[in-house]
């Protein structure tokens, strides 16, 4: 029973009018506009307007040395900080030609998942807390402490990590790193349970989420949306098994992909990364060969090779791309981000129409957008 | 009907089960720390802003105003003066001043100095009405430090007192 | 009526909004208190030994805020709603009895009476969400009388069946009849209602959508509609529905611990009194706080087809079961 199908009859139009989900709302989770063109309750146009944070990194991209644009990587996706951070990086380490030693590598790849795992934690409360579930927001915040306790002894902050550098990371990591990680990793499973059982199969969700917001496999491919999106929607892509990077070949995990393409799914797909994820940190620090975190030898001074390279990673959002172009000098001349966020919220205006707005806003939640994302 | 009477049962069952799981959350105890009163121990490579370094066999900051950091910094926020003294073979620095507004605690810095001459601070409680408290002189701070030996210094946490 | 019964209803009355008053300031303590205890934080400790002062801080933040009336809104209306709002609650809990002595009147269709106020209660909050002239305010309105009028069905027809049961109106004697231990309780007489525990839980569901309780709060969403049918309402005004909804919380729990848990009887037959009947309504106020801080929000639509497709039929039901159980036994 959607308002569209009432317009199309050839009914009298019904008096439509503008809701303004304003910059500052509690349900868009960051300074992100919509203009809906509400009939009643139903809506029959959604247009967002982003910008509000637009903070031009690609132009900082511009103006800063190679290595002075590392912090940038960390603000453009505050969550998901260190798989920004590897793309850049190992895009300047593509054009430079730099080896990567294999014990720096798996660090990456451990601190990039528990990245993830606390990214999707904090999407997991912050979509409850949108849904009205105020509780389980506290209980994931209390695990993602865990998570970046560890981190912050590991790199010294707790968010916006600037922990890579071309050729390994800064800081090498110790046993009380090893032993935290691996404590962590057993609290984690009984935490995932108590999760499944509070809200996962909870009917007043389920019944809030299953059926709501049906995003096709075509909708997806049309807006380049990737990540949990396209992967509820059936569609196996996932950077780390299509176009896999650093050392994800070494591991075994899979890729979670449910084909009902509704908010359920996308729901689903991310609860069951942050199991993966689990295993492949628990795999990691199984494997993690010895030898220097960081390649000696890297001139503080970079200056790669003239050409144009780029370095996909599979960011807890989606895709996240870099391209830089660079000109043999110290500054680059192009960098170009492609974030997930941006193609991931283009669809909304499709998906939203003829939904009533408690929907809409649990569509939104579910497409997991961080604003400055979108805006860069 | 028997799949209606299904979901009601399942349904049901999933209600009882969550109001048990915070029942249970309700008798655990508290993971808040009642900061101001009670706070907690930063760790050893926690970044908060710069900080000088004291020779310990001169007495003086080992910086001797090469400049590098403040070249490297991305945000421009270091300022460093130097000037050679009474038959010194390297400079001295007369002036190193911290713009923490502009700081993003990238830690290029402090990477990019090759006589370990500034190091991360472990100072959180940086509250403050007075925007001028955050450009920060860090060699007036090294000054009116009284010098401790190295060992302490090491293993005590930071607490900077403003 | 003798010449000292004015003076005592008028003691009692004063009695009663002390109470009200009291309890919806405290409860928004014990529910604060609560909820953080559910999600494992300390909740409000500053103001005052353990946070006992914060309700009257807020209180006073309230009360020193300019009361607003907007614009265009329509003045009589906007101002008269808050005082509406805060009756039913007054007047259901002047018949309902705290002990065997302490009520404040006694009258044989004390049962009634709590319904028939009730409704203003859907009246008011439709005449704040319509005088405000706000549009997020009316569409509020319109869900809460939609939400309302769906909840209170079901209520009448479990209470008729509890009626059948217990053959007056009098809320005394309701819980005289339950005296002794406490399978006297109407909770445990399976002997007329075989479902009876159903009934009590669907008692408990309406009650919770009747307050406008999580999960049933779609109206006062706060992450959709800013505060829904109150987002126009300054301070003491605003304070003054809150205060109401925490009232009407009161009120549905003593129903409720009348009608199905004894009131004020205890458990073990001897030595009942007042101290029985707090005890058993607090405990269902603690259960209002643990749900709320468990679940989600329903979806709008699914509220109303859980009455209407679910809670109404199977309520209907229940009442036809208790009519045919107490007709072919009891003869």
């Amino acid at each position: 029973m959607s308002a569209l199908s009432l317009l199309s009859s050839g009914e009298r139009e019904h008096e439509t009018f503008i809701l303004n989900v304003g910059p500052q709302h509690p349900a868009t989770h960051g300074v992100l506009r919509l203009k809906l063109t509400m009939d009643g309750e139903y809506i029959t146009r959604a247009e967002p307007v982003c910008g509000y944070i637009h903070r031009m990194h690609e132009k900082m991209g511009e103006n800063r040395t190679w290595a002075q644009f590392l912090p940038n990587t960390g603000r453009i996706d505050y969550l998901a900080a260190m798989a920004y951070g590897h793309a850049y990086v190992a895009a300047v380490e593509r054009a430079a030609g730099i080896v990567v030693p294999a014990r720096a590598e798996y660090i990456r790849v451990i601190t990039s998942e528990l990245n993830r795992i606390s990214s999707h934690l904090v999407w997991f409360g912050a979509f409850l807390l949108d849904l009205g579930g105020f509780t389980p927001l506290l209980y994931a915040f209390d695990d993602r402490e865990k998570i970046l306790d560890l981190l912050e002894a590991l790199t010294g902050s707790r968010l916006t990590y600037c922990y890579y550098r071309f050729g390994g990371v800064c800081n090498d990591v110790d046993d009380d790193f090893i032993r935290g990680t691996r404590e962590f990793v057993a609290g984690m499973r009984p935490r995932m349970k108590m999760y499944r059982e509070l809200v996962t199969d909870n009917i007043i969700l389920r019944k809030r989420l299953i059926g709501i917001g049906h995003i096709s496999a075509e909708m997806c491919r049309k807006y380049g949306a990737t990540g949990p999106v396209i992967r509820g929607s059936g569609v196996a892509y996932d950077v780390r098994k299509n176009e896999p990077y650093s050392v994800y070949r070494d591991f075994d995990f899979d890729v979670p992909v449910f084909p009902e393409g509704d908010c359920m799914a996308r729901y689903l797909v991310r609860m069951e990364e942050m199991v993966q994820s689990l295993r492949i940190v628990e795999q990691a620090l199984d494997k993690l060969p010895g030898g220097p975190a960081l390649t000696a030898g890297v001139p503080r001074v970079l200056k790669p090779a003239v050409g144009d390279y780029c370095f996909a990673v599979e960011a807890a959002r989606g895709r996240f791309l870099v391209r830089i172009v660079s000109d043999g000098k110290e500054i680059p001349y192009r960098v170009r981000l492609r974030t997930p966020s941006f193609s991931n919220l283009s669809l909304f205006e499709e998906a939203s129409q003829g939904m009533m707005l408690p929907d809409a806003l649990a569509l939104l939640g579910s497409l997991d957008l961080v604003i400055p994302d979108i805006d860069r | 009907m028997k799949t209606l009477l299904k979901e009601i049962g399942s349904g049901f069952h999933s209600l009882v089960t969550g109001m048990r799981i915070t029942l249970g959350q309700f008798f655990k105890p508290q993971v808040t720390v009642h900061y101001p009163h009670e706070s907690l121990k930063m760790a050893a490579r926690f970044r908060g802003h710069i900080e000088l370094v004291r020779d310990e066999q001169t007495g003086r900051a080992i910086c001797f105003a090469c400049k590098v950091c403040e070249k490297t910094c991305p945000s421009d926020c270091i300022t460093v003066e130097g000037a050679k003294l009474e038959g010194a073979k390297k400079k001295s620095v007369t002036e190193f001043k911290l713009d923490f507004t502009k700081c993003s605690l990238c830690g290029s810095c402090v990477e990019a100095c090759k006589s370990e001459a500034i190091r991360f601070s472990r100072a959180y409680n940086l509250a403050s009405v007075n925007k001028d408290d955050y450009v920060m002189d860090l060699f007036k701070r090294l000054e009116s430090e009284q010098p401790k030996p190295l060992q302490a210094q090491a293993e005590q946490p930071k607490e900077e007192a403003r | 009526m003798s010449i000292i019964e004015p003076f005592r209803l008028l003691l009692f009355l004063v009695g009663i909004m002390a109470f009200i008053g009291l309890n919806a300031a405290y409860l928004v303590w014990v529910e604060r208190k609560g909820a953080a205890r559910f999600q494992r934080r300390p909740g409000p400790t500053e103001v005052g030994y353990a946070g006992l002062l914060q309700p009257i801080a807020d209180g006073i933040k309230l009360l020193s805020k300019q009361l607003h009336v907007p614009p265009g809104a329509d003045g009589v209306l906007f101002r008269v709603a808050p005082l509406l709002v805060m009756i039913p609650a007054m007047i259901g809990l002047a018949v309902v009895p705290f002990s065997e002595t302490l009520v404040a009147r006694n009258t044989n269709v004390g049962l009634l009476m709590i319904f028939a106020f009730g409704s203003i209660n859907v009246m008011a909050i439709m005449l704040s969400g319509w005088s405000s002239r706000n549009k997020y305010a009316i569409i509020s309105a319109a869900r809460i009388v939609s939400q309302d009028v769906a909840y209170e069905i079901p209520m009448l027809l479990v209470v008729i069946t509890m009626l059948m049961v217990t053959g007056t109106m009098n809320l005394n004697e309701i819980v005289q009849q339950q005296a002794g231990w406490f399978w006297h309780w109407n909770l445990f007489r399976l002997d007329v209602n075989p479902l009876m525990p159903l009934t009590f839980f669907i008692f408990f569901v309406c009650m919770l959508a009747e307050t406008n309780r999580a999960p049933f709060d779609m109206a006062e969403a706060e992450s959709e509609l800013v505060a829904g049918a109150f987002t126009e309402y300054a301070g003491m005004g605003f304070g003054v529905f809150f205060i109401a909804e925490y009232a009407n919380i009161i009120l549905g729990c003593a129903f409720a611990t009348i009608l199905f848990l004894g009131g004020w009887q205890s458990p073990f037959g001897v030595w009942s009194g007042v101290f029985w009947f707090l005890l058993k309504m607090y405990a269902l106020v603690f259960t209002v706080i643990w749900v709320r801080w468990t679940f989600p929000r329903t979806q709008f639509y699914n509220l109303l087809n859980l009455s209407w497709k679910l809670l109404i039929p199977v309520s209907l039901f229940t009442l036809i079961l208790t009519a045919v159980v107490m007709k072919v036994l009891k003869t």
